[in-house]
Formats: structure tokens, sequence, C-alpha cells
């Protein structure tokens, strides 16, 4: 019965709100709508309404799953410093973080659904039912771990809010215990999702042992993004306190990871250019391109400028303190890394293909659709949790106060 | 009291429309047994048997023809080798097309197991400078070599174990076959594969009635569905029935040799005694068993 009327209490709250937010809502509506159209089409006809063929059999929603498990990871890696320097809101900073992942882990899973020729024979991957490949493919670890990752940070949060709204003391012991469990877990997951591309010689492009540290580094730049503009908003619209100190100690983190991925890109630079082999070919096609295909030049250039402004943005003391240039830096190094990971990464690694031909790749309709419907769902889902937990969290939403809300109504009658 | 009735009321007819509309609309039994069928190497011999007769059936429905679909298993003491003279190949694509015959490859969109690769002499084997695309009026062309390139049928496959599920592997006799009603579609092996040799139906196959093959295998020829990832069998259809692979047969200079490679009469044997053979990208260790040769 409570469970109910916390169930009907949240759908309420989540109707409730200023103009602009029902603004936001009405806005990833349409978006849904919109993508979705593309999706359908997609189901209908199959995969060919993408630009993806045999010569680059993988693409931009391969691209985006990998950025989103980048988000995902990174988030909760936040919890180390927000403990070790002793922020003082670490439970509000664990659970947005927390809910960030769940969002990022479920929107990640939902590219790969969306990529697969057959979404219907998903359970063909699972334990028992199916025939799970364990522990030889790469993908069934990836989901492995992404399931358990979901699994714990749901539990968490979930029972961090649920104490909270019935006035309970949480289980301290069990919380701390399965969070220090997911930050192991959170390097695990992208570092597994490295080791996808990684395990593939084949492909050289991949076949580097500094991709899974390059991915960590710059999962640690896009995603502490996200929550930085989030801790501001809630900063200014709820009780929620973070001190400019905290925010800027993020963004001096961020610095590091990016010094960090910087270097780890020059030396992998380094070794390509020098030694000049053939399989310097794919970082050519990325930054020059070859011949006549110039297509993916102006997308890698626009990653590497966005970035390096963002790293001078964060680099600079005063930049850095000032919301006006770090809110800069932060939207241009997360509109970086996104472009990075779900354009540049994947499509260079098959780009000439194993035979040596090139197909020109660049994202399809139906797949910009498809994505956009992703996202929007995503937010939509992180926008309804947020605001459940910013009303039990700051607002004395809990069940105390429905309780005399129904008192009052029924005395009223 | 009317309010719960009413209820009631709407939640039977609820139940109502959505089961008959589940049985009107093409989601009948037999489709949802094919939903939960199960990996063809964990079927029993009854329900192998079962499968066969159904999947003829529906073939029969889709196509107005008899099928024989076999699911013969491997014979003991073979594995198939394939050895390609470069020396002789010009470069005519009729083990592509012929391929495509044999093995009932999608029309439209195009599917061919086999890609022939244009080199230049000058260059030796460098895919980097190789041309898929030539088109000449007449081949061989001035300059030029070609090299064929299909599944390799490596040793140590990379794609086989990269399947998240377990639907493609190799079989005794040495051919890495695809059980595609398994197949999920999420080509991980197409990223693994070093040589191309995997390929994906994009969209919905479309073969001709009257130009397709009805002596299939269920590992190899029969007709794929969208979503799924084939790849060249060496016929299996046929080499396990005694006979050469379609694109052996076709070769008009005789370029292409296959055998047993544990029989040591057969032809594939004399080649890799007495002509010195190469194998594509050796350094992946994938320990391929389709050899190169210069027969002359």
């Amino acid at each position: 019965m409570n469970f109910i009327r916390f169930v009907k209490g949240s759908v309420q709250l989540f109707f409730r709100g200023t103009k602009t937010y029902y603004a936001w809502l009405l806005f990833l509506f349409l978006l849904i709508v919109w993508g979705a159209g593309g999706y359908a089409e997609q189901l209908r006809d199959g995969l060919i309404t993408t630009n993806m063929r045999d010569s680059v059999s993988w693409a931009f929603y391969i691209g985006n799953f990998t950025f989103l498990v980048g988000v995902a990871a990174a988030a909760v890696m936040l919890v180390i410093p927000a403990y070790i320097y002793n922020w003082k809101p670490i439970k509000e900073i664990t659970i947005f973080g927390e809910l960030l992942a769940v969002c990022a882990v479920i929107m990640s899973i939902a590219f790969i659904v969306v990529d697969i020729g057959n979404p219907m024979r998903f359970w063909h991957m699972l334990p028992i039912f199916g025939t799970m490949n364990f522990p030889y493919s790469m993908l069934s670890w990836d989901f492995f771990f992404l399931l358990a990752y979901l699994i714990i940070n749901f539990v968490v949060v979930s029972h961090l809010l649920y104490s909270i709204f019935y006035q309970k003391e949480y289980r301290k012991k069990m919380v701390l215990t399965i969070v220090f469990i997911s930050i192991p877990m959170a390097v695990g997951i992208h570092t597994v999702t490295a080791f996808l591309y990684n395990a593939l010689p084949a492909r050289p492009f991949w076949n580097s042992a500094l991709l899974a540290p390059r991915f960590l580094a710059s999962a640690f730049c896009s995603g502490p993004a996200i929550l930085l503009i989030l801790f501001q908003i809630l900063r200014k619209v709820t009780s929620f306190e973070i001190k400019d100190e905290a925010i800027w100690r993020i963004a001096e983190l961020m610095v590091y990871a990016m010094f960090i991925y910087l270097f780890f890109t020059i030396a992998e630079l380094f070794k390509e250019f020098y030694s000049g082999t053939q399989h310097l070919l794919y970082w050519k096609y990325l930054l020059f391109g070859i011949g006549e295909n110039k297509e993916l030049v102006p997308y890698s250039w626009l990653s590497i400028g966005m970035g390096f402004v963002a790293f001078i943005l964060f680099l600079i003391p005063k930049t850095r303190k000032n919301f006006v240039t770090l809110n800069i830096g932060t939207v241009l190094i997360y509109a970086s890394v996104y472009v990075e990971k779900g354009i540049a990464l994947i499509i260079p690694g098959f780009t000439p293909d194993v035979l040596g031909q090139i197909y020109v790749y660049t994202p399809s309709m139906t797949e910009i659709r498809t994505a956009v419907m992703i996202f929007s769902l995503g937010s939509l889902l992180f926008t309804f949790l947020v605001k459940v937990a910013i009303a039990i969290i700051f607002e004395n939403y809990n069940i105390g106060s429905i309780r005399r809300k129904e008192e009052s109504v029924r005395i009223q009658a | 009291m009317k309010k719960s009735n009413s209820r009631r009321s709407f939640l039977k007819n609820i139940s109502l429309a959505s089961a008959s509309a589940l049985a009107l609309s093409g989601c009948s039994l037999a489709e949802l047994e094919k939903f939960f069928q199960k990996n063809f190497r964990t079927l029993s011999e009854k329900e192998r048997k079962q499968l066969i007769e159904d999947l003829e059936a529906e073939y029969k429905q889709k196509y107005h023809k008899e099928f024989h679909l076999s699911d013969k298993p491997a014979i003991d003491g073979t594995l198939f080798g394939y050895a390609l003279d470069i020396s002789r190949c010009i470069g005519c694509r009729k083990c592509v097309y012929a391929c495509v015959e044999e093995n009932n490859q999608s029309r439209e969109p195009q599917i061919h197991w086999i890609q022939v690769l244009q080199m230049e002499k000058e260059k030796g084997i460098d895919f980097v400078h190789s041309d898929v695309h030539y088109n000449p009026e007449t081949v061989p062309e001035e300059g030029h070599f070609y090299l064929p390139v299909q599944c390799q049928q490596c040793r140590t496959p990379q794609c086989t174990t990269v399947c998240p599920v377990k639907a493609t592997w190799q079989e005794p006799d040495g051919i890495v076959v695809v059980d595609y009603n398994w197949c999920i579609g999420c080509r991980y092996c197409m990223a693994a594969c070093p040589y191309g040799a995997r390929h994906f139906n994009w969209g919905k196959p479309e073969i001709p009635e009257e130009e397709i093959n009805t002596e299939m295998h269920y590992l190899g020829n029969r007709p794929r569905m969208k979503g799924v990832v084939e790849k060249c069998t060496f016929c299996i259809q046929r080499v396990r029935e005694g006979r050469y692979p379609a694109c052996v047969e076709v070769c008009p200079v005789g370029a292409r040799k296959f055998g047993n490679l544990l029989d040591p009469n057969s032809e594939i044997r004399y080649i890799l005694e007495n002509k010195r053979v190469l194998v594509l990208k050796e350094e992946l260790n994938t320990q391929p068993k389709f050899y190169y040769f210069f027969g002359v």
C-alpha cells in the first residue's frame, strides 16, 4: 500500500513544475516521437536503413554505446574524491551520480539493442536460457558487467531514497560496502568495453594496449561534466548545498584526466607516425583523409579543437574559477568526447577495411533519429528520477507528508 | 459497486481482445515455437528431424518447389583444405557468381561470399593498393594480378571466439558454420574477421524463385533471413556428399584446388608437398586452411 502511495505521489510530482519544466518535457516528447519514427523504419526494413555496410559493420550506434558506458563509469567514480576530500554533501553526490549511472547504462544497453539485427533473439545471450559464450566472448563479459553494474547502482540509490522517504536510517554499512564495490566495477565496465575492441587483432586501429587507459581518461572528462552542470542547477533551484570549492575541485580533477588523455594520445600518435607502418592509414584517414576521402576530417579536428580549448579553460585557475568560462569548458569537453567516441573511435577502425577497401560512412537519418530517440528517452527517465530524488531529499516529500495530506483531505470531507 | 463491476468487465474485454489479436496477428503457435527454438547444437536427434521437416515445408510454401534440406554431420577422417593458384587466376569473377547461385545468396541487396581483388604486379600482395571494383572490358589487365578472397576456414578462427551466443563454430571437418536461426546479428564476428569473409543481411534477402538451389544444408545454403550473418562454407552441402565446391568446378583456368588434408593421396596434399604455399596475414596466427600458391 505504501509503495502504491509512493508511485502515485512520484507520478504526480513528475507532472508538476514550472513553465520551463513543461517546455522541457514537451521538447523531449517531440524528439521521442520524431526519433521513434526513424526507428520504426529500421525495424520494418532492417539495418539497411542505416549507412552501415559489410565494410563498416559497426558505427554510430556502437560509438554512442561506448560513450554512454564512459558516462556511467565516471558518474560513480566521482564518489572517490567526494569521499577523500570529505565534501559535505557526499550522500547527495552519490545519489545523483548513481542515478546518472543507472540512466546511462540503460541507454547504452538500448544502443546495443537497436544495433543488433535480431533484437527479439536477445535472450540467446542469457546464461541458462540461451547459450552465453562465457568467458570467451568479450561481448558476453560486457553484457554481464553492465547488467551487474546496473543492478548494484539501482539497489544502492533506491535503498538510500527509500530510507529517506520512509524516514528511516539507511544501512550505512551495506551502502558503503556496495558503493566501494561499484567503484572498481565502474573502472571494470569501461575497461571491458575497451577490451571489446582491443581484442581484435584484425583491426590495428584498436589493437593498442593504450585503448583501455585512454577510454578511462576520456570518460573522466565527459562523465563529471554532466554532474558539474547538474550540481549548479540543483544549487540554484533546491536547497542542495555544494561549495564552490568542491565544484572547482571536480574541475581540477578533470584537468588531470584531460592531461593524462592528451599524454596517452600523443604517445599513441608518436608510435604510429614515427614507425609509419601500414597501420598508420587509419589515423591518416581520421586526421587528414585518404585521397579524396576526407569525410571524418572535420569531425576529428572539431573534437580536437573543442577538447583543447576546454583543456586551456580548465587549466588556467582564473578561467576555471569563473563560472561562465567553466561552463563553456564543460560543454566543450562533453561535446569533444562525444564526437571522439561517437565517430572518431569506431569508424577509422573499419576504414580502410580488412581488405584495404574504403567505404565512406557517415550516419544516416535513421541512425540519427534512433539515437535521438534513445537520448531523449534517457533524459526523460533521468529527469523523472532526479525530480523524485530532489523532492525526497530537499522538499520533504516523504511518507509522513503524504499521510498528513491524506488526513487533511479526510477531515475536510 | 457498479464501478468495480465495469472495471472487471473492462479487464475481461481487454484480455479477450488481446488474446484474439494475438491469434489473428501472425503471432501463431508456429512462430512462437520458432522464437523459442534452441541452438542447433543443443537439439536432440528428434528435434532436429522435426526442425528439418518444418523448414522444408516452409521453403516449399514460399518458393513452390521441393527442397532437400540436409543436416549431414562431418565425415570422420576429413579435414577440408583449399589451394588457389595465383599465377593462373585471371580475375573473371565466374567463381563469385557461381557461388551466389549455388549458395542462395541474396541478389537484392547483393551479397558476394567471394571478393576478387585486383592487385598491382609491382606491389605484390598489398591490400591497401588493391581494388575490388575493377571493371574493364576484358581481364586480365596489363600489369595486374588477381587475388580472390573468401572465408579462409582458419584453424584458430577469431570470429567464433567472439560470438556472444555460440551461433557460429568450427565443425570437426574444419568448416566454420553459422546457425542462422540462432545468430542475433551483433556483427562482432565481422569486426573480428581479418579477411572480410563474413557478410550481413542488411535488408530482406531476395532470391528469384526460378534461381533457387533446392539442394541445401542446414548449416550452409538454406535461405537466410534479414539481420543475420552468413559466410562461405566450402559448399558444405556438396563437399559432405563427396563433390567439389561450386567455385572449384566453375573456374575456367583450373586455379582452384580442393581436397581432404588428412588424405595423403589428395591433390591438396600434393600441392602442399610440391609447391610453395602462403597464407594471408599469417602474423595474426589464424592458421588458415585456405592456401595460395604459384603453380607456374
